[in-house]
């Protein structure tokens, strides 16, 4: 029982190790970029934000406030009180801001996570046994790319139960198209290389080929695309907020501007309301944006070796 | 292989993909919430109506059958009857198709000069401190929700200064002789204005990168190189070689933003209360209007399919190193 065991553990770390250490690797290099590193940095900031929302927000963003005379405390203009004011509902917009990075940041990343996910499965399990499987999971493929993404989620959203991992279900059964095309293609030439051609004929099980030999090699590709996937998720989970398919217990970002929407903030000209939410979408978003650009180029550095 | 069998394989595909989605709609528009003739019937239906409803979409029939009829009857455009508008979900479609069509193409065609020139002046100036603080920006106009730039520019241009009207398409009660005179009347583009904006602000993003990561692609091939020491200025090489050769991929883009535009658009038409196939269907979805949600869902998904079938055709003839959907690498 010993033998095998040790056999295993040499020869299991070697290649994960390798790319374990060309991760940490890369994300050195990465912090050389400046952009790279602006994007970390609100990513840093926004996962503290998400996790002492509690502690940092002075109210609970769904407690109806009043005044010290007892009236409602609707749409204040900002105040000391009120860094942005109150929503028409006497909410404090600030609080729902902070909370907001919370389901902001949980929708994204469990999305872009399943997306990836089963993106790099099916690529690497069509691409390696080509066939009949390669055939019926490409055309699968194919449909999800006929499937309208938003009107998807719009529908998925309204027919069940109005929750935030809609958004998450709808992007896990749709857009997995984009990086298994790009995984499956990835997969074709790797598996062309000698040494999991060696692999293959010294008997290796086909599972140890995938994940030992080949997913080491396609799994940069895959955080490329994870990377991208969050700040969809992110929009998306806004847009079915903005459009009333949410949540509206769950304080999200989109929830805000729908709020704010339906409630005539743009023609009181309530800047202060509808303005943040965006300004922290934009600013997640482009920090996933500005992080995948600078690990694009560590991983095709062709442009780069021109200038 | 040959452009006929390429084209034919290309075009079964497409049939088989529209019979799929239509096939998954049957079976996700079953899944709404109450009996499975809800998707067609609505109590406050008459006698006679549900009775012809339910002889024409064949409701007392089982499942299978029922299938059937929904795909014959897609096959002739008959999608049904909307629950709280008048008259039937093609009809209705048909009503609100040109204004999702004007939105989309007037801004796709706006972000897509701009893009295009953008990304080639860029591409002409890499490397300058004008492309380190562009590139960031643009970025930044991909990554803002359109609604969100859409709000911001209406309360600033439309509720503050007055300049723009706050939604719909044309002002009440403005009458035209024909559709020509209504899409080209002063009072529909002063609408068109600034969701078109909205959109053309976001859209412009994929093909600024798209020309300028091809141009500086392409400047690096070996006809470039060529003209290069043929003595040709860097303006010529880029107008007549590269900018050419660049521009493949971005027609195809455009092709592929058509399509994907219209579903997208569902957003944007619903801040400007825009009265196109999105806010149609969102309204319907949020007023268990099933048929209409269907219809338009499809409406929506057809045009998807049918701009994809278009931009791999267009990408596959323009480009001949192309062979048969792989990409170049």
């Amino acid at each position: 029982m010993a033998t095998p065991n040790t056999s295993l553990r040499t020869a299991r770390p070697s290649r994960w190790r390798l790319f374990v250490r060309s991760l940490a690797g890369t994300g050195a290099l990465l912090l050389r970029d400046p952009y790279a590193l602006f994007g970390t940095v609100v990513y840093a900031l926004f996962v503290l934000i998400a996790l002492f929302a509690e502690q940092l927000a002075p109210f609970d963003p769904l407690e109806i406030l009043f005044t010290p005379e007892g009236n409602l405390a609707a749409d204040l203009r900002p105040s000391r009180e009120h860094p942005l004011g109150t929503t028409s509902l006497a909410r404090d917009v600030y609080s729902q801001l902070l909370y907001g990075t919370r389901s902001a940041l949980l929708v994204g990343v469990t999305a872009a996570f399943c997306v990836v996910a089963i993106g790099t499965v099916v690529g690497l399990v069509a691409g390696y046994f080509g066939g009949l499987v390669d055939t019926v999971l490409m055309r699968l493929a194919d449909i999800a790319f006929g499937i309208p993404f938003l009107p998807f989620v719009i529908v998925l959203a309204a027919f069940l139960e109005p929750s935030v991992w809609n958004v998450v279900l709808a992007m896990a059964l749709i857009l997995w198209r984009d990086t298994g095309r790009v995984i499956r293609s990835q997969v074709l030439t790797v598996r062309e290389r000698s040494y999991v051609e060696a692999a293959r004929v010294t008997g290796s099980s086909t599972p140890r080929i995938i994940f030992l030999h080949i997913a080491p090699n396609i799994l940069p590709l895959s955080f490329l695309y994870g990377s991208i996937a969050v700040g969809w998720a992110i929009l998306t989970e806004a847009s079915i907020s903005f459009l009333g398919f949410g949540d509206s217990n769950v304080i999200s970002w989109g929830y805000m501007l729908q709020d704010a929407f339906v409630s005539q903030a743009l023609s009181r000209g309530s800047y202060y309301w509808f303005v943040p939410p965006g300004i922290a979408i934009v600013l997640v978003v482009t920090a996933g944006f500005f992080i995948s650009r600078g690990y694009e180029e560590l991983l095709f550095p062709r442009l780069r070796e021109e200038d | 292989m040959t452009g006929i069998s390429r084209f034919g394989r290309r075009f079964l595909q497409m049939v088989f993909v529209l019979w799929a989605v239509a096939t998954i709609l049957f079976f996700l528009f079953r899944l709404a919430p109450g009996s499975p003739l809800a998707a067609y019937i609505e109590p406050t239906f008459t006698q006679e109506q549900q009775e012809s409803i339910l002889r024409r979409f064949g409701l007392d029939r089982p499942v299978h059958v029922q299938y059937g009829i929904y795909l014959l009857n897609l096959l002739k455009g008959d999608l049904g009857d909307s629950f709280h508008l008048s008259g039937s979900v093609a009809s209705i479609v048909r009503d609100v198709f040109p204004y999702t069509i004007a939105l989309t193409l007037v801004s796709l065609i706006i972000a897509y000069i701009i893009g295009v020139l953008a990304g080639a002046f860029l591409a002409w100036r890499r490397g300058s401190v004008f492309e380190g603080i562009t590139i960031p920006l643009v970025l930044t106009t991909r990554a803002a929700p359109e609604f969100w730039l859409g709000m911001i520019l209406l309360a600033f241009f439309s509720f503050k200064l007055g300049w723009f009207p706050a939604g719909g398409a044309l002002s009440p009660g403005a009458e035209f002789p024909n559709n020509f005179a209504r899409f080209f009347s002063f009072d529909f583009l002063r609408h068109l204005f600034l969701p078109g904006l909205t959109l053309a602000i976001y859209l412009h993003g994929l093909p600024l990168l798209l020309m300028l990561s091809n141009m500086l692609e392409i400047m690096q091939d070996d006809f470039v190189t060529m003209a290069e020491m043929k003595g040709l200025s860097t303006w010529t090489i880029l107008v007549r070689h590269a900018a050419r050769n660049a521009l493949l991929p971005v027609v195809t883009a455009f092709a592929l933003g058509v399509g994907y535009s219209i579903g997208g658009n569902v957003v944007v038409e619903t801040v400007f209360s825009w009265p196109g196939l999105g806010r149609v269907l969102v309204r319907a979805v949020a007023s268990s209007d099933y048929p209409l949600a269907q219809g338009a869902f499809f409406v929506i998904a057809v045009v998807m399919i049918f701009m994809n079938f278009i931009a791999d055709l267009l990408y596959s003839s323009l480009d001949p190193r192309v062979s048969s959907g792989d990409a170049k690498h």
